[in-house]
C-alpha cells in the first residue's frame, strides 16, 4: 500500500465479499496494490469492467488487464441517508457514484468529498486507492 | 408474412385479492383466490382454461413455481409457465398468451402474480447490488435514484417534477377504496420530506405490499361465442429490454421502453394522440417521467412541463395511474395497472376518465432492465 491509501474504520458488521474468481482475481490483486485495472480486448480494442471471461463486444476471450490512467468523469451519484446494512450505519450520509474512466469502462465507486450534494454531473475525477474489509477498492476525488 | 394480432384477443376477466398486509397467506393461496375471481369475472368455467402463465414472487424465487400454481388450481395447461422478467412480466405474459392463442397453441389463458413481501421478507429490495457491497451499493431504490440524478443533471429535471408524479398517484389512490395508502400528498408536503437516498425521499418509492392479481385472455371470437360480458380488446403490445446494469448502460436517461411503445403503437395503428388514459409503472417517480418521455408524450428533457399543474391527474390532459399505481394502490409489480386499464375501458373505474377509448399501460422490471407496453381499447 502506498501513502495515499485511505484506511477505512473497521465495520462492525461484515459486508458481503466480492465474488473473486479466476477472471476477477487479477483485478482485486491489483487493487490491493493500489492499482486500478480494466480489461482490454486484443481483437477489437474494447475496454471494460467488471471482469468477465469474454469481450462483450466481439465475444472473443483474447484480452489483457491494463492499468487505468486514473482519470474519470462523474456520470451520476446518490447520497444514502439510510443504511441498508449495519456496516454503514455510522457512515451516514455517504455517497455512491457511477464514474466513467477515461479509457471507457464504467464502475460503481465512492467520491471522496465532504458534501456530495456539491458534485456536478460530468465533472472530472481522479482515482484514489482505498481499502475496505481487507480488499483494495477504487474511490475517486474531484480532479 | 406477418399477421397483425390487433384486436384478435381480449382480456375477458380480472381478479385480485385485497392489497396491503395479508398475514398468513401463501403466494399460492393468493394466486388461487385471484384466479378464482378472474374466472368468475369472465364467466369462464375453470376446466376451459388450457394455458397458465405465472410471474414468480419477487421476494422468493421458487423452482417450478408455475407447476405449483397449476396443481393448486387443478389444471394441466397445454402451454405457459413462469416468466422471469421482473415487473415487465405480466404484460409480456399477456402478449405471449395472445400470440399462442392466435397460433392455435391454446384457447383460454390465465396470467397471474402473487407476492407477500409485506408480511414475509422484503430483503430482495434492499440486497447489495452485484460485487459492489464494499462501496455501500445497496437496494433497488438506489439504482433508480442514480438514474434520477443523471436525469436531473443532464436534462434539467427537478424534484418538483418527480413530486408531480407522487402527487398524482396519491391523489388518485386516496379515492380508491381498495388502495393500501389512501392519503393524498401535496407538492409542498413532498418537497419538505427528508432525503432517504438522495435525490429520493420516501414518497418517491413504491409501497411494499402483499396481494395477487390475475387476468383471463381469450380470442375476441371465443369471448363473443361464450357471451363474455365486458371483453376488453388487446389492440397492441410491444417489448424492449435495456438489459445492462445501470452502471454499464451507455445512456442512463432513456431505455428500450421507446421500442416497446413503438411496437405497440404500430400494432394498434394508433398514435400518442389517441391515448386518453395511461397506467404507467411507478415503482419510483423517475420511472414515470422517463416512460412518458420514451413513449413520446413529451420531448426529451421537457417532461417537467408535461407533468406539472395536474396535467397527469384526473381532469388533466393525460390522467396517469387513476387507481393510485405502485405508489398508492399497491406495490404489486404491474398487474394492478392492467386491471385499472381494463376498468377504464369498461367504463367502471372509480375515477373514470370520460369517453376514454384507448389506454396505454407500461410494465417494467429490474432497474429499467425490461419493459413491456400494452394498448387496450373498447
Ligand atoms: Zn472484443
Amino acid at each position: 500500500m502506498n501513502a495515499t491509501v485511505q484506511t477505512a474504520t473497521k465495520p462492525k458488521a461484515t459486508l458481503p465479499d466480492p465474488d473473486i474468481n479466476e477472471v476477477s482475481k487479477q483485478y482485486w490483486d491489483a487493487l490491493a496494490k493500489g492499482k486500478l485495472t480494466f480489461q482490454h480486448c486484443r481483437k477489437c480494442n474494447n475496454n471494460w469492467l467488471p471482469a468477465r471471461g469474454e469481450c462483450p463486444r466481439c465475444l472473443e476471450a483474447d484480452w489483457a488487464w491494463h492499468e487505468a490512467s486514473g482519470k474519470a468523469k462523474l456520470i451520476s451519484w446518490v447520497v444514502f441517508h439510510r443504511a441498508f446494512h449495519p456496516a454503514f450505519e455510522e457512515r451516514l450520509p455517504y455517497n455512491v457514484a457511477v464514474v466513467e474512466l477515461a479509457e471507457g469502462p464504467r464502475m460503481i465507486t465512492n467520491i471522496v468529498i465532504d458534501d456530495a450534494e456539491k458534485l456536478v454531473i460530468d465533472q472530472p475525477l481522479t482515482f484514489v486507492p482505498a481499502e475496505e474489509q481487507g480488499h483494495g477498492i477504487a474511490r475517486f476525488k474531484p480532479a | 408474412m406477418t399477421t397483425n394480432l390487433s384486436g384478435k384477443s381480449v382480456i375477458a376477466g380480472i381478479g385480485a385479492t385485497k392489497f396491503g398486509a395479508l398475514p398468513g397467506r401463501s403466494t399460492i393461496s393468493m394466486n388461487v383466490e385471484a384466479i378464482r375471481k378472474a374466472l368468475q369475472d369472465a364467466g369462464v368455467e375453470k376446466d376451459a382454461v388450457d394455458a397458465l402463465w405465472v410471474k414468480c414472487p419477487t421476494s422468493k424465487f421458487e423452482l417450478m413455481y408455475g407447476q405449483k400454481i397449476a396443481e393448486a388450481t387443478g389444471l394441466q395447461p397445454r402451454i405457459g409457465g413462469v416468466w422471469d422478467q421482473g415487473g415487465a412480466s405480466n404484460i409480456m405474459m399477456i402478449s405471449y398468451a395472445a400470440m399462442a392463442i392466435e397460433a392455435g397453441q391454446c384457447e383460454i389463458a390465465v396470467i397471474c402474480f402473487a407476492d407477500n413481501p409485506k408480511t414475509g421478507s422484503a430483503a430482495s429490495y434492499s440486497r447489495p447490488r452485484g460485487d459492489d457491497a464494499l462501496y455501500g451499493w445497496f437496494a433497488t431504490l438506489s439504482s433508480y435514484a442514480m438514474i434520477a440524478r443523471r436525469h436531473m443533471g443532464e436534462l434539467g429535471t427537478r424534484r418538483e417534477d418527480l413530486g408531480a408524479v407522487a402527487v398524482a398517484s396519491r391523489r388518485h389512490g386516496a379515492q380508491n377504496p381498495n388502495a393500501q395508502l389512501r392519503k393524498a400528498l401535496t407538492l409542498d408536503e413532498y418537497m419538505a420530506l427528508p432525503p432517504m437516498v438522495a435525490p429520493f425521499c420516501r414518497d418517491d418509492c413504491a409501497l411494499v405490499s402483499d396481494g395477487a392479481g390475475a387476468v383471463v385472455v381469450m380470442s375476441a371470437e371465443r369471448a363473443k361465442k361464450m357471451g363474455v360480458k365486458k371483453p376488453v380488446p388487446i389492440l397492441g403490445f410491444g417489448h424492449g429490454q435495456t438489459s445492462w446494469e445501470v452502471a454499464q448502460r451507455p445512456d442512463m436517461t432513456s431505455t428500450q421502453a421507446k421500442i416497446a411503445a413503438e411496437t405497440a403503437f404500430k400494432m394498434a395503428g394508433l398514435s400518442r394522440k389517441d391515448i386518453d388514459v395511461a397506467q404507467i409503472y411507478d415503482c419510483f417517480t423517475i420511472t414515470v417521467l422517463m416512460t412518458l418521455e420514451d413513449y413520446g408524450f413529451a420531448k426529451r428533457g421537457q417532461i417537467g412541463d408535461f407533468v406539472k399543474g395536474g396535467n397527469i391527474e384526473i381532469g388533466g390532459e393525460l390522467p396517469v395511474n387513476t387507481s393510485g399505481g405502485l405508489l398508492s394502490e399497491t406495490g404489486m409489480p404491474g398487474m394492478q395497472l392492467i386491471h385499472e386499464g381494463v376498468r377504464q375501458m369498461r367504463g367502471e373505474a372509480t375515477l373514470q376518465v370520460k369517453n376514454a377509448k384507448h389506454c396505454i399501460i407500461s410494465n417494467q422490471g429490474g432497474v429499467m432492465h425490461t419493459h413491456a407496453s400494452l394498448i387496450l381499447g373498447q
